[in-house]
């Protein structure tokens, strides 16, 4: 299995995947279709499968006049995923000094355990020798941010919408850089007088970044 | 006369005790039943002459001789039946779908399996809005009324978290799980709702926009990417599920529903979806959700569920009440579209016999199958194996363990079976 270096394999991938969907049939026997086309819809049938060679877009015009513009700041308020290049970072920076107090002030502990690795919840830390990547081998091992995870836009991303886990999304930017850079550091990927910002996040090398492959399952009689 | 044999059958639960699952309260007496038809009648207003009574226990009143129950506003089920989902995980993150207590191919709204990420979330309609934006030309809120306008699609289709079955997976499964602790976490609907691509068409989606970002108001704000070509094949936005508006646990008041693929990727109570050229890898695609390969890399962006079969009678913990006609009944179901043949095996795959396929039988549906054996007392061993439209069949064990190792948690489709013994009790006994 080759591994393409960066984003760009995901834009092949994405040719990819609709060629596994269309295995399927179209909606013959679903049930009832989209009602009659109106007027100004775009001349491709709706249930036409990709097949992952053209590539499709939507009307010209609106085709019903449903919905209401949305502005730049309610698009703002919501739009809040970090991509693996970076994009969505916002401003600001924390330490790990910092980050390590706000694992305490935020009850990270409680679930995650003093270095990440202690459980009762999901565990964030450890290494496997060698970065080695047994997970399909040994069934006992147990993924964590520095063994598993690809990116760490995901690791800021995640933490920012998600915990902590008893105040979702309450975190200040400042803090989710703190604590990112803890649990950066609980993995051996940052010194601990590292400072952390959007630079140092894009950057930090994950271990299993280059680990994962596109689907290769197709249908038809192999087992993959 | 099965009917018959199959409550026999079903009354055996609670003489078997363990296996915590369900319907082990309807059916602990006579009297508990008598009790209810007696109460039931009572609440109904009805003239209780009852009939002869024996000892303490007082017969239920004869129906034609007392007056019956009037119309209610919201309907419930028959006081005996009580089936319930299995809850599981240690944060309360999901719950299992009786799926031996069903018939047919739906699942009622309230036993539809949960699996959500940080609870269910509470949203008020009036102020619900989905936006659409990013790789389009026309940035566009919609509220739900919004999306009730456009023409409809509507289909019967099942969802399934691509980590069901992983109890089967295991190095030494249970022989107490049930088709509900295995399997429960797939439920099949009629959902109903918009295109997407009626709304990409609406909002101008830009035709070098490759990947649609999803994300729902829940508190884990869950994200899962998906590519554009699934928007214009078959992905709709749904707001209703069996012709009610979709329960709060299922994504009220609407969600993304991605026929065939694995259900984290359906992402409930959406709220925004951000057209892209690439993928966001949000933790669900990355962390999780992904399956780990001999070869030391990791699958990712594994969304069909492929073709996939389980008994559900008889099994576990039934016990079948002697030798004689037993129809064993089950669900078959594949994303990659239609279920063309099941295949039963009473002697631990020796042989094997085609099923009755169930109409309707619908892509990216579940199909039930149904095979009539004589039972002659002795021990059985019950499989079934689907194979779908593409020619895929579902594999034994040790076929997914060469291509994917021990280790993988997620697409666990493996041969699903029941030991059967001569005293007619019933293990779980995958192969």
């Amino acid at each position: 299995m080759s591994r393409a270096n960066g984003v760009s394999r995901w834009l092949a991938m994405a040719a990819l995947v609709p060629a596994l969907a269309a295995c399927g049939p179209g909606d013959s026997a679903g049930g009832a279709e989209a009602g009659n086309a109106a007027p100004g819809a775009a001349a491709v049938a709706p249930s036409d499968p990709g097949n992952g060679t053209t590539q499709r877009a939507g009307a010209a015009e609106p085709v019903y006049g449903f919905g209401t513009p949305a502005t730049a700041s309610q698009i703002a308020a919501w739009d809040i995923d970090i991509g693996p290049d970076g994009a969505g970072l916002p401003p600001g920076q924390g330490t790990v000094a910092e980050g390590l107090e706000v694992w305490e002030r935020h009850r990270c502990v409680l679930c995650h355990g003093p270095t990440g690795r202690e459980g009762p919840n999901d565990l964030l830390t450890g290494r496997i020798p060698g970065d080695e990547f047994p997970f399909a081998n040994d069934r006992s091992l147990r993924s964590t941010v520095g063994n598993y995870w690809p990116y760490a836009t995901t690791l800021f991303d995640y933490t920012r919408r998600a915990m902590p886990f008893d105040l979702p999304g309450t975190m200040t930017d400042e803090e989710v850089y703190a604590v990112v850079g803890a649990m950066l550091y609980f993995n051996d990927l940052l010194p601990a007088d590292a400072v952390v910002d959007s630079a140092v996040v894009v950057d930090t090398r994950m271990p299993a970044r280059d680990r994962f492959v596109p689907d290769n399952r197709t249908g038809g009689p192999t087992i993959r | 006369m099965q009917d018959g044999a199959r409550d026999e059958a079903e009354a055996g639960h609670e003489t078997d005790g363990s296996g915590g699952d369900v319907d082990d309260r309807d059916e602990r007496s006579g009297l508990t039943r008598r009790a209810l038809i007696a109460g039931a009648a009572a609440a109904a207003g009805g003239a209780i002459t009852a009939g002869a009574t024996r000892g303490l226990v007082q017969e239920a009143p004869d129906p034609t001789k007392v007056p019956g129950a009037r119309p209610v506003t919201v309907g419930s089920r028959s006081p005996h039946e009580t089936p319930e989902k299995l809850l599981s995980g240690s944060m309360g993150g999901s719950s299992r779908t009786p799926l031996q207590d069903l018939h047919g191919i739906m699942t009622p709204a309230d036993l539809h399996f949960e699996r959500h990420h940080h609870g269910i979330p509470q949203i008020d309609p009036a102020s619900y809005r989905l936006l659409i934006h990013g790789m389009v030309d026309r940035p566009t809120l919609f509220t739900l009324e919004d999306l009730k306008r456009f023409p409809q699609v509507s289909k019967l289709l099942f969802i399934e978290c691509s980590g069901n079955g992983g109890g089967a997976y295991a190095p030494s499964p249970s022989p107490q799980h049930t088709p509900q602790s295995v399997d429960g976490l797939l439920s099949t609907s009629e959902w109903t709702g918009v295109a997407l691509s009626t709304l990409f068409e609406e909002v101008g989606a830009h035709a070098d926009a490759t990947w649609f970002l999803a994300e729902g108001s829940d508190a884990a704000v869950m994200g899962r990417s998906i590519p554009m070509e699934k928007a214009w094949d078959d992905a709709m936005i749904a707001y209703a599920q069996n012709g009610e508006a979709i329960r709060p646990e299922q994504g009220y008041p609407a969600r993304v529903f991605l026929p065939g693929w694995e259900g984290n990727a359906s992402v409930k109570w959406i709220r925004r979806i951000e057209l892209s050229d690439r993928p966001a890898m949000f933790r669900d695609e990355t962390s999780k959700y992904t399956d780990p390969l001999p070869d030391g890399t990791s699958r990712q962006f594994s969304f069909v569920m492929d073709a996939k079969s389980i008994i559900t009678y008889p099994t576990y913990p039934q016990r079948l009440p002697g030798p004689g006609f037993v129809e064993i009944s089950g669900y078959a179901w594949t994303g990659r579209g239609l279920i063309e043949r099941v295949e039963v095996s009473t002697d631990g795959g020796d042989s094997w016999h085609d099923a009755v396929l169930q109409e309707p039988v619908l892509p990216k549906c579940t199909t039930r199958f149904r095979h009539g054996w004589e039972w002659d007392g002795g021990p059985a061993h019950l499989l079934s194996r689907a194979t779908d439209e593409t020619g895929y069949t579902q594999p034994v064990r040790q076929q997914v363990l060469d291509a994917r190792g021990p280790g993988t948690r997620y697409h666990s489709n493996a041969i699903r079976g029941w030991r059967v013994a001569r005293d007619g009790s019933i293990e779980f006994a995958p192969v």
